[in-house]
């Protein structure tokens, strides 16, 4: 790195040398060592620990046209309290939904420590207007949001013009405030995993506390190899420039066995300074009755059925 | 002059039967089916809880499209698997004479009235709502009708005696009203169940209606009895012992449970329609008069 990461965005043509200067990805070297890392067997006390840790990573989410503020209401009940009849259930990291019902959201869970997240900036396309995009971001944040999940435009990702995007989140990022961004790169759209890696070096530059996969309105959503990806850019943004980034696969993810490879992704690509929900959450929805199905399975002995859980 | 070479036999491993797939079991696991002289028959997978769990998940699947088919149309399927199954009879028969205590005339008499067993039961798929259900007199201004409706997702522990005919005289009433099932075939003589997997797996039967593991009874009933998405389970193959095992543990999630029978079950008597009347529900609505 002949620039320095400040001055990289100063102009277009820096920018898509620095990007276009990243290593590229071994595409098959990602997708072995992504495979390989899956196959590793967590049992028992490591299992319960590890389901634990995954529904503390939780962003339970619902972005359906068809949401109603009662339906909101019941999710953010089952986020405090995962399982009613099991107080020992932590409750998840954040819930996400649609700006318009970030308020409900905010009332729902008030003292509760479960953060609301919301998505924003004409999610899940992206194509507006950056008038727009940060209205609808100031929107979500003046309604309480804690946390923001932007879509980038990959659009103008994919035509090589990397500094809009980059203006797109230095913005958002602004009207945020205090809230923090996530960045969904979308990368079933990105097409390469040279692209994903761009991409999350591009949302780092531009001030992005997480990097997240997928909207989960496209498949394939989030891989075990393109977190990887990921994991490895957050690593290394941390070497050279000392600022920690979060991540964050979200949509596919839907079983305990899935959840698990993931946290064994994050062990053995960022370390397990990163498994925490400060700085790596699973984005989903079904999944949180799966891993609720698996820990009364290791608690009762008896495989579980769905309909003692609460649909979501 | 090339030496005359006796042909190598194929040993065949044959694999479990889950979601209309033949999936090895998850454990890798494997036992050898030998004739009643002791000789080598094939080798056969040995299910673990995990082959059960999985079945049980490919049931539940398979349960709204099945269970949401016509009546007619069941009974269509359980006749194409009658016809099917009848094209197979020759290997039925060797079966089933390997596992010894039949001759061969005696056998096919077996897979005759397989065959004609699964065509009985196919005919009561769209007779069983009329014998069952009802409209009710109430003291109202209304309509009450009450029709039978199938239970879900059912354990079957097929007999160990009977290879074919008590296995199809088990699976045939729990599929025709609409209910999904995981069977445990015989441990000593699963080849009629393998094969009788390979004749549902051509017979228009969706993936998952019925799901057959081989392997021991012991080891998987408990763990479908104690699965709480399942929702009835047919005793008639465990012994007195894993009886009782079961039905306690089936009572967590009040499954219904058909007992195994007291004396020696004669397969080829007339069945009568309990086997399905155990696995129903009844519905009953109340509608109002004149709108």
């Amino acid at each position: 790195m002949t620039t320095p990461l400040a001055e990289v965005a100063s102009s277009p043509s820096t920018l898509r040398a620095f990007l276009h200067g990243l290593p590229g990805v071994d595409r098959v070297g990602a997708d072995a060592r992504a495979a390989m890392l899956g196959t590793r067997s967590i049992k028992t006390t490591a299992k319960k620990q590890a389901i634990d840790m995954a529904i503390g990573m939780v962003d339970l989410t619902t972005l359906e046209g068809a949401d109603t503020p009662g339906k909101v209401r019941a999710m953010c009940a089952k986020a405090v309290r995962p399982d009613p009849t099991d107080s020992s259930v932590p409750p998840v990291a954040a819930v996400c939904v649609y700006p318009d019902l970030v308020a409900t959201a905010v009332e729902a869970l008030a003292g509760s420590g479960v953060k609301v997240a919301s998505v924003a900036t004409s999610f899940p396309s992206g194509r507006s207007s950056l008038e727009v995009k940060v209205a609808d971001t100031s929107l979500a944040v003046a309604a309480g949001a804690a946390e923001i999940d932007m879509v980038i435009d990959r659009g103008a990702f994919l035509a090589g013009d990397y500094l809009k995007v980059y203006e797109e989140i230095v913005a958002t990022k602004e009207a945020c405030g205090d809230s923090h961004l996530k960045v969904i790169l979308e990368t079933g759209e990105l097409a390469t995993y040279d692209n994903v890696r761009r991409a999350s070096w591009l949302a780092m530059i531009a001030g992005a506390d997480f990097i997240k996969t997928s909207t989960g309105k496209v498949s394939p959503a989030a891989t075990l190899p393109v977190t990887l990806v990921m994991l490895e850019a957050v690593r290394d943004f941390l070497a050279a420039t000392g600022r920690k980034v979060g991540v964050k696969p979200a949509g596919g993810i839907r079983t305990t066995k899935d959840a698990i490879k993931y946290l064994v992704l994050v062990n053995e690509t960022a370390g397990p300074d990163w498994l925490h929900a400060d700085w790596f959450r699973l984005g989903a929805s079904s999944l949180l009755n799966d891993l609720l199905m698996q820990r009364q399975k290791m608690a009762t002995g008896r495989y579980a059925g769905p309909d003692y859980f609460t649909l979501d | 002059m090339s030496e005359r070479t006796e042909r190598l036999s194929v040993r065949k491993t044959y694999k479990l039967f889950i979601g209309g797939a033949f999936p090895r079991s998850e454990s890798g696991r494997s036992y050898v089916v030998t004739s009643s002289k002791g000789d080598f028959l094939a080798n056969a997978a040995r299910a673990s809880r995990k082959d059960a769990r999985d079945a049980v998940g490919a049931a539940r699947k398979a349960f709204p499209g099945w269970s949401g088919a016509t009546a007619y149309n069941r009974g269509q399927i359980l006749y194409r698997i009658a016809e099917m199954l009848e094209g197979r009879r020759a290997q039925f028969v060797a079966e089933i004479t390997a596992m010894g205590g039949v001759g061969a005339k005696q056998a096919g008499e077996m897979v005759d009235a397989s065959v004609d067993r699964l065509v009985w039961y196919a005919g009561w798929s769209d007779k069983i709502g009329a014998v069952l259900g009802s409209s009710n007199p109430v003291a109202g201004p209304y309509f009450n009708l009450s029709s039978p409706e199938p239970t879900g997702v059912v354990a079957v522990v097929a007999p160990q005696e009977g290879p074919l005919l008590g296995l199809v005289s088990v699976i045939a009433p729990v599929i025709v009203t609409g209910n999904t099932c995981v069977v445990i075939a015989s441990e000593r003589a699963p080849l009629p169940a393998i094969t009788l997997a390979e004749v549902l797996a051509t017979s228009d039967l969706p993936g998952g209606v019925v799901n057959i593991l081989t392997g021991s009874a012991a080891e998987i009933a408990p763990w479908l009895a104690g699965h709480m998405d399942v929702n009835g389970i047919d005793l008639t193959g465990a012994d007195p012992e894993l009886a009782v095992t079961c039905e306690e543990l089936a009572a967590e999630n009040l499954k219904r449970v058909l007992r195994p029978p007291v004396d020696r079950v004669n397969w080829l008597a007339d069945p009568g329609i309990e086997r399905m009347t155990a696995f129903l529900e009844t519905k009953t609505v109340w509608h109002p008069i004149g709108i």
